[in-house]
């Protein structure tokens, strides 16, 4: 706790211009390309200086990253007091309206012909599939669970969605790993594949998985939006405003990102 | 020959010299075995585990007139578990991150010769899955050596405090962690990684203790030789022979992150040459996604100190689905068995998570008997014949199904807080929980930018209401003798002495003593802050004995205080604060050493 308000602390004094008395306090991950980092190169960091500016407010950045208690110990601490990027009815915040919607897609090289296009064509059996992995509370990725549920577990690599120091961006070498030809075909959240895919020797291809929701209710389509305290009611209808008011710059920052972006869904989320 | 050294270089004192009197006349700690003289030297007090004390002084007859001497704050409030060590004049103590090393003067109550920092990495306390605990430190061969939450071990000279080696095993950006005790055995440090949450692959590791360089490290998963097993493995039941378990009871590569980590505690039978551990659960994927066994997770291994080769395991919980680590620890104890009228065997006494008391010929590996020790549901009985636990199928969990009221909760009947055993009583002292859980399938959740599901566990008391109780246990009979019941989770570990007393402390703030034989509270006193540390007992430098205990709630059972978490968010701390939302009414953050001496 101590490092995060030094840190925060820190980039006060780092940013402020002094001219704005008003502050927006936004909690974000250091390191999590295309989302945020420290360098404010994600797409996060570029909506939060739009809104910072409408507001004339001074932005300012409590980083932590976004694992076990990342909302409790940011916003809920109250290091901060807006999340950009957030499932739209997170359980203990506040949402805003969501502003965009992504999917889980499948990721593979458009030359090797994979094809795939639902999580039921018999063919995943015989492919090298990546997954992120990630453990917080036993939680999986939506992938995961409909995989497993299909019975199909022993073609599964994992990929762990952080690791080394040294490697820039952990998220991305699942995408990496198609694009050399070591997995298949790779499942992840829409944001990291039309980023990183962006980047790569050789041309990729990104489907939007079917179905959309595995039935019961598994969903791989997700409403995302930014989030602030309970309570916070007035400052969640003055984002929204915002939200609305940019929304065509913020459409166009998504897009420049690559995040894949769905249209309205039949059913509200979980 | 250290203990000498140690007081050349200090300052002496008619106080120090009193206690050198006092050695000589108490009763060696190695002279008996499994019990502690006036020193406290390594975490459980003794290598067998048995936290039990032949310090008599303060007994049931006069421990009422008990009374705190002084207290030392080691300024961080947060969770203190583990206990201080006691060499010669000088008391070690271990705080949570940023795991700094206090050396406290004896012989001037409270007043500390020296405090070693050892720089931990302010990435690690983001790591570590509950609370930033730290269980203490071992004493050998003039070094105190403790592990760092940044996945380094290192070894402080316990007389100038300076750092003599640190062995750093990896980066905690890994999701790595290091939260145990080390023991030492020989010339080597035993220590094992936490992290079982983040998707990490556990290991135990031997360290020379005078360089720090690695001797050997076998992995809890993956192929016979990453796990040392090899031509002395005989494991007793026919379920944990075969070749390479730890990659085949798998799909795929899935066992490289497949946690089972090692952060609970590591004992030793000098007779027999064994350490015993035990493996945590496994990896982060649903139990759906992992069929089989998922070798060697939830697992007691025998291994030989020197080499690491496991001469034989026994898997506790196969295909784990309800976070029922292996890692408690695995008490040494000669009893008779199975009657008071029969042969003393060299047994292995284990209060496992998942509910049951295990006692175990620790030679062969053979469960003796296996008994409920507090409530539990997901399984029947362990059946002795196949050494597999007859599962009750309604309690199994599957990733989108909702399962209700399973016991014990994750936390288990009993968690890494360690219990008691008494060779004069004959009895083990155990501190439990007593919580179910509800596990409620996808609830939306955030990872680095992706929106995951996974199952929402929920946590509550169990039968009774009470959610947590001290137990007096009978390993011969597989019966509970006496019990006293508790608001909360005991979440502090037990100290049993040769005064027939039990020392243990509550989450409400209570630190008591009372009679081994029936569980009268003798003594009570409240403290500054609520305690999951566990007591220990020494000789003072005026030849006195003393109890020492720290309070700082925290860890797994008191994170909702010193996280502050809220109450309205009641998945906090995988779930447990639903099941302890009333504890910061009872107490407030802390972290300090409480020093107790009759007048």
């Amino acid at each position: 706790m101590i490092r995060i308000v030094l840190v925060t602390l820190g980039l006060v004094l780092a940013t402020g211009q002094s001219a704005n008395s008003r502050e927006l306090r936004v909690c974000a991950d250091p390191n999590n390309l295309p989302f945020s980092n420290r360098q404010f190169e994600g797409f996060e960091n570029r909506i939060a200086a739009i809104i910072a500016k409408d507001l004339n407010a001074n932005l300012t950045y409590a980083w932590m990253p976004q694992r076990r208690g990342f909302v409790r110990r940011t916003l809920k601490a109250g290091l901060c007091d807006l999340i950009i990027d957030l499932p739209a009815g997170y359980e203990a915040v506040l949402s805003t309206k969501p502003y965009y919607r992504s999917t889980y897609v499948f990721v593979y090289r458009r030359d090797r012909h994979v094809d795939v296009r639902s999580f039921d064509d018999s063919r995943l059996r015989g492919l090298k599939i990546g997954l992120h992995m990630a453990g917080e509370d036993g939680a999986n990725q939506p992938p995961a669970h409909a995989l497993a549920r299909r019975h199909i577990v022993d073609n599964i690599v994992a990929f762990k969605m952080w690791d080394v120091d040294s490697v820039e961006s952990p998220a991305g070498r699942i995408i990496d790993a198609v694009a050399d030809g070591d997995i298949d075909i790779a499942i992840v959240w829409g944001p990291f594949a039309g980023y990183f895919a962006s980047r790569q020797h050789t041309e990729l291809q990104i489907v939007p998985v079917e179905p959309s929701i595995d039935p019961p209710s598994l969903p791989f389509v997700y409403d995302i939006s930014m989030a602030v305290r309970p309570g916070q009611a007035a400052f969640k209808e003055e984002i929204e405003r915002l939200l609305n008011r940019h929304r065509t710059d913020i459409a166009e920052i998504l897009a420049q990102y690559g995040v894949p972006q769905v249209g309205q869904r039949a059913s509200s989320r979980p | 020959m250290i203990l000498s050294l140690l007081q050349r270089r200090l300052h002496w004192s008619l106080a120090s010299v009193a206690q050198m009197f006092a050695t000589v006349l108490i009763p060696c700690a190695t002279a008996g075995a499994q019990s502690t003289g006036p020193e406290w030297t390594t975490p459980a007090g003794t290598v067998q585990g048995t936290r039990f004390s032949a310090l008599a002084q303060i007994s049931t007859a006069n421990v009422s007139r008990l009374h705190e001497e002084f207290q030392f704050k080691t300024g961080v409030l947060t969770g203190h578990e583990g206990a201080p060590l006691v060499v010669g004049t000088t008391m070690y103590v271990v705080g949570p991150f940023p795991n700094r090393l206090f050396a406290l003067d004896l012989t001037r109550p409270g007043a500390a010769r020296w405090v070693f920092d050892p720089g931990a990495d302010p990435f690690a306390q983001d790591k570590a899955c509950c609370d930033i605990v730290n269980r203490g430190a071992v004493f050998a061969d003039g070094k105190v050596i403790y592990n760092v939450l940044d996945n380094t071990t290192v070894a402080v000279n316990a007389v100038t405090g300076r750092e003599v080696w640190r062995k750093k095993f990896a980066d905690p950006a890994k999701g790595q962690t290091m939260t145990m005790a080390p023991l030492v055995v020989h010339d080597k440090v035993l220590v094992g990684n936490s992290g079982g949450e983040m998707g990490v692959r556990g290991f135990i590791a031997a360290l020379d203790v005078n360089t720090g360089a690695e001797v050997w490290r076998a992995f809890s998963t993956g192929p016979d030789k990453d796990v040392l097993i090899g031509s002395r493995f005989v494991p007793f039941y026919d379920k944990d022979k075969g070749e390479n378990l730890g990659s085949t009871s798998w799909p795929g590569t899935l066992w490289d992150h497949g946690g089972s980590t090692v952060w609970g505690w590591v004992t030793y039978d000098p007779d027999l040459n064994l350490l015993f551990h035990g493996t945590a659960n496994p990896g982060v994927w649903n139990a759906d996604l992992r069929p089989g066994d998922n070798k060697w997770s939830t697992t007691v291994f025998a291994r030989d100190p020197d080499t690491g080769e496991a001469t034989w395991a026994y898997q506790i919980t196969p295909h784990d689905g309800w976070d029922y680590d292996g890692v408690n620890e695995n008490i040494v104890v000669d009893l008779r068995f199975p009657s008071a009228d029969s042969a003393t065997r060299k047994l292995l006494v284990r209060f496992d998570r998942n509910g049951f008391a295990y006692t175990m010929d620790r030679k062969s590996g053979q469960v003796l008997s296996a008994e409920k020790y507090v409530f539990a549901n997901w399984a029947d009985r362990i059946d002795l014949s196949s050494g597999l636990p007859v599962e009750n199928p309604e309690k199994r969990t599957h990733e989108g199904v909702n399962v209700l009221d399973i016991c014990p909760a994750a936390p288990g009947g009993k968690d890494q807080q360690p219990a008691a055993f008494s060779p004069k009583t004959g009895l083990f002292y155990v501190p439990t929980n007593n919580l179910c859980m509800d596990y409620e399938a996808l609830k939306v959740m955030l990872f680095e930018g992706a929106p995951f599901v996974g199952a929402s566990v929920t946590m509550k008391a169990g039968p009774g209401g009470n959610r947590g109780s001290l137990l007096a246990w009978d390993a011969a009979a597989g019966k509970k003798v006496w019990e006293l019941k508790e608001r909360f989770p005991v979440w502090s570990g037990v100290l049993a002495t040769a005064g027939d007393l039990v020392f243990y402390g509550t989450l409400d703030r209570m630190f008591r003593a009372v009679d081994a034989r029936t569980g009268n509270v003798l003594f009570e006193t409240q403290l500054d802050s609520g305690i999951v540390g566990y007591p220990m007992t020494f000789i003072g430098p005026d030849g006195r004995q003393r109890v020492a205990v720290y309070s700082g709630p925290g860890g797994f059972g008191g994170a909702i205080v010193p996280g502050k978490l809220s109450t309205d968010d009641p998945f906090a701390a995988l779930g447990i604060v639903a099941a302890t939302s009333d504890l910061p009414q009872f107490t407030g953050p802390g972290g300090a050493v409480h020093v107790f001496t009759l007048p």
